[in-house]
């Protein structure tokens, strides 16, 4: 039988060594695989590397990956703080990318006829109101009328694929695409700017570094995110001390639901000009590994989505340069999570062998 | 002599750093009942872990009825006839007592239960001993003392001859003790052998033949009963003399702070609180007794602001009764919960943010939504200084997770923070069990606190199961059965006799 204890004291070596120890098994594991696959294993990981992070090319691509996950990262880690377990960050991405269609693509292809700016922006409100809005269903039942949420935040996923493929195939169809499911152009005014020339770089990705900066701050130096804290570490605890338990949920929903929703946003107006059925390779739970992966704090969201985000780029030029297949990267991210949660663990805990 | 039914030769486990016990060798005879007197933490309830199999001790060996004891294997220790009943039951609830004695006791393999044969085993065991119970009847509707009964039925169905009881009085009415231990008689006088764990020195010397005192992990002490007295077990317990309770003034008592008159409280049509009615004044102590279960819960959360009630009117200072958490500490409710750890705490924060959750929205610890930090950490500064909060051991101190703190300061720091809020006119303080589970020094210190805020005129509401601690501290006590107080009297004017009685007295819910 195996037991955990709790250490009395945690090292601080520890801490370091821990993470440290988790990515080196990581590798272990996936240099096996790509033996297995019958590529040399230096020759992939330098390519992997290369193709990640090793160029201007391959940085840029990593960062323009890295904008959504970001977003939805921080949608997770905000949600997960207060102990609301949201894994719906997919539907409210694709809601707010509808949401900013309906408000500076439709009407014409050029959105409402307001002034430029305040377009702008009522786009970008209207992405983060969507994304709320439809998490906000999922709180709400859950602070009410105690309904998991989730089972509710992820079947709401289904729900809005399937919205989503209507609008697409009719009310915010594009004339223009010949037949494929795929929405109105965003105004092109609206569209945001590109950060390096010749790269797909825009300048979602310091919004999403600077949503991250502001999430800390707030967890850090405001009354709400003490209470948000309170209310993820004791719920119970927290309900004795006076802390509204039910609101503070709520609230955070909103913030979580319009984090995804503007990731939604800044995919459309920073890369995709329009919505389609594909256009997120599941950021929305990808965002969860990495606010895992980030042990939920707002800061490490950033990194651990170019970490991710890389890996992901990377694998696609390594399987170009030998022939290991690019779901590589799956099993890197999936294996470095698990092994990251383990050091975590291992930190906090020893293991006691019993016979 | 016989050879001992069973021998721990030097039995030594440590936690970390802890040493729980240290090199604890005894013996236990045919036909002996003998008690493991200690403060909590002295390491009694590890030994039985030990002996049960709960725990694997890191040297030491085990010997019953002759035969080596295979080490941390429960199944073992049942197989050679050691029975176990916890402190906290391990009873399904949703079970009758039939199938809570018989659970595990057949093998899976069998198509067919024959419960004929186990009901008739079962009854017979219940009237040899004279422990009266309802085979069918569901757990849940048991009350404390009966699921002990089934709980000490099931270790007996199971063969045991060696009994382990884990502090069993600690849910009892004085009455109720008196039976257990009529009870432990007979299983004696049967030939079999008892080891019972408590804290309190009178039950010691009332049950048991020999006594085995230990105090931080070691055996300090075993005395035959005829050869020891209450003084003599105290200071071996304890290790140094005791302080006699501090000196009560006699006081004024001055206006009523907390009057309740009536009050009802039904959750989903279960009633909760029947009928309480009751005044603390200011410069008092009320205590409510009672056992476990009898609504104690429910007052507690109604005073604490968490629910209100749904009939009867309920008043603080001749005011209406806040009816959030925030409104009862703003409207100078200074409130300790039962759970430190789970109410009272959040164990993941750090030291000065748990001394500052209470009043967080409040003008001095936030402004505009934004947290002054220095002006919090300050304030849990003098806290930790005022209250003797210790434990903080590395790093800055106030950064500490509360969940480090050891029972004591934990409870200091509650009691501080409590303490510590606002005031206008007198307080009103709610303890509920509030020196439960605390080594000596802790509870003196939190006595002395109570009495001092009583003095200094604050209202004082305690609920506790401890009936020591309730003849300790309060002025007037009342009694508390199914959600009703059913008497308050000054305390000298009850004898433990008469609380217990009112406190078991059986009455429609």
């Amino acid at each position: 039988m195996i037991q955990l204890e709790t250490r009395e004291q945690t090292s601080r070596a520890a801490v370091v060594v821990a993470p440290l120890t988790a990515i080196a098994f990581t590798l272990a594991v996936c240099g096996l695989l790509v033996l297995w696959a019958g590529a040399p294993v230096a020759r992939s990981f330098a390519a992997l590397l290369e193709g990640g992070f090793g160029s201007r090319f391959a940085l840029t691509e990593t960062l323009t990956r890295a904008t959504p996950l970001i977003l939805t990262g921080l949608a997770a880690a905000v949600a997960f703080r207060a102990r609301f377990f949201n894994i719906g960050a997919e539907g409210q991405l694709y809601l707010g990318a509808l949401a900013a269609v309906a408000v500076g693509g439709l009407h014409g292809g050029a959105g409402f006829a307001w002034p430029l700016p305040l377009l702008f922006i009522a786009m970008m409100a209207a992405a983060m109101l969507a994304g709320a809005a439809w998490l906000a269903i999922a709180a709400v039942l859950r602070t009410r009328l105690a309904v998991d949420e989730v089972v509710t935040t992820l079947l709401l996923n289904f729900v809005v694929l399937l919205f989503v493929s209507w609008m697409l195939d009719g009310p915010m169809k594009d004339p223009a695409a010949m037949g494929w499911p795929q929405s109105v152009a965003l105004n092109p005014a609206l569209e945001l700017s590109k950060l390096i020339e010749r790269s797909r770089l825009h300048s979602g990705l310091p919004t999403a570094v600077a949503a991250a900066a502001l999430l800390w701050a707030m967890l850090k130096f405001t009354a709400f995110g003490f209470e948000m804290r309170a209310v993820g570490a004791n719920r119970e605890a927290a309900r004795f001390a006076g802390i509204p338990v039910n609101m503070t949920v709520i609230k955070t929903a909103l913030i979580s639901g319009a984090l995804a929703g503007l990731a939604g946003a800044v995919e459309v107006a920073g890369r995709t000009s329009y919505v389609t059925l594909d256009m997120s390779p599941g950021y929305g739970y990808a965002g969860i590994v990495v606010a895992m992966l980030a042990a939920l704090n707002p800061l490490g969201v950033v990194l651990a989505a170019v970490f991710i985000a890389g890996m992901f780029v990377g694998a696609d030029s390594m399987s170009r340069a030998v022939t290991v297949p690019t779901y590589v990267a799956d099993v890197i991210v999936a294996v470095s999570l698990l092994a990251m949660l383990v050091a975590a663990q291992l930190v906090r805990y020893r293991v006691r062998w019993r016979t | 002599m016989s050879a001992p039914v069973l021998r721990l030769s030097l039995i030594t486990k440590r936690f970390g750093t802890l040493v729980a016990n240290d090199a604890i060798s005894l013996t236990l005879a045919r036909g002996e009942v003998l008690a493991l007197l200690g403060e909590n933490g002295a390491g009694k309830s590890t030994l039985v872990s030990i002996l049960f199999g709960h725990y694997l001790a890191d040297e030491g060996s085990i010997e019953v009825f002759g035969q080596a004891l295979a080490p941390g294997d429960p199944a073992a220790a049942l197989a050679a006839g050691i029975g176990m009943v916890h402190q906290h039951f391990t009873l399904a609830d949703n079970l009758s007592v039939l199938d809570n004695v018989m659970i595990g006791t057949e093998p899976m393999w069998k198509p067919a239960s024959d419960r004929g044969a186990a009901r008739r085993r079962l009854l017979d065991l219940a009237q040899r001993f004279g422990l009266a119970v309802d085979p069918d009847a569901s757990v849940a509707r048991l009350a404390v003392g009966e699921k002990q009964r089934v709980e000490i039925l099931k270790a007996l169905y199971r063969g045991a001859r060696l009994l382990i009881l884990d502090e069993p009085t600690a849910v009892l009415t004085p009455q109720e003790s008196e039976s257990l231990f009529a009870t432990l008689k007979r299983f004696v006088a049967d030939g079999m052998s008892v080891i019972f764990i408590s804290h309190k020195l009178d039950e010691v010397l009332v049950a048991a033949d020999r006594i085995a005192v230990l105090r931080a992990g070691r055996l300090v002490a075993e005395r035959a009963r005829a050869a020891t007295n209450k003084a003599e077990l105290a200071y071996l317990m304890v290790g140094r003399e005791i302080a006699p309770p501090p000196k009560r003034s006699a006081r004024q008592r001055g206006p009523a702070v907390l009057e309740s008159s009536n009050v009802q409280l039904r959750d989903g049509g279960r009633s909760r609180l029947a009928a309480v009615s009751l005044a603390v004044h200011s410069g008092e102590i009320v205590a409510i007794a009672g056992v476990a279960g009898n609504g104690q819960g429910a007052l507690a959360e109604l005073l604490f602001g968490e629910s209100t009630p749904t009939q009867g009117t309920l008043k603080l200072n001749g005011a209406a009764y806040p009816r959030t958490p925030r409104a009862a500490v703003t409207a100078g409710v200074a409130r300790v919960p039962e759970d430190r750890r789970a109410q009272g705490s959040v164990g993941d924060l750090s030291l000065w943010e748990n001394t500052a959750i209470e009043q967080l929205r409040s003008p001095p610890f936030a402004r505009f939504g934004l947290l002054r930090r220095g002006a919090m950490q300050t304030f849990a500064r003098t806290l930790v200084t005022q209250f003797d909060v210790r434990g903080a051991t590395h790093g800055d101190a106030l950064d500490t997770p509360a969940r480090l703190l050891s029972g004591g300061n934990l409870q200091k720091l509650i009691l501080g923070r409590a303490l510590s809020s606002p005031r206008a006119g007198p307080r009103l303080i709610v303890a509920d069990q509030p020196t439960w589970g605390l080594d000596v020094g802790a509870v003196a210190d939190i006595h002395a606190r109570l009495i001092a805020a009583r003095d200094a005129g604050d209202a004082v509401l305690v609920i506790s199961e401890d009936l020591d601690e309730i003849f300790a501290l309060a002025d007037r006590i009342a009694v508390i059965n199914h959600g009703r107080i059913v008497e308050t009297r000054a305390t000298a004017d009850w004898t433990l006799a008469e609380l217990g009685l009112a406190m078991a007295e059986k009455r429609a819910a």
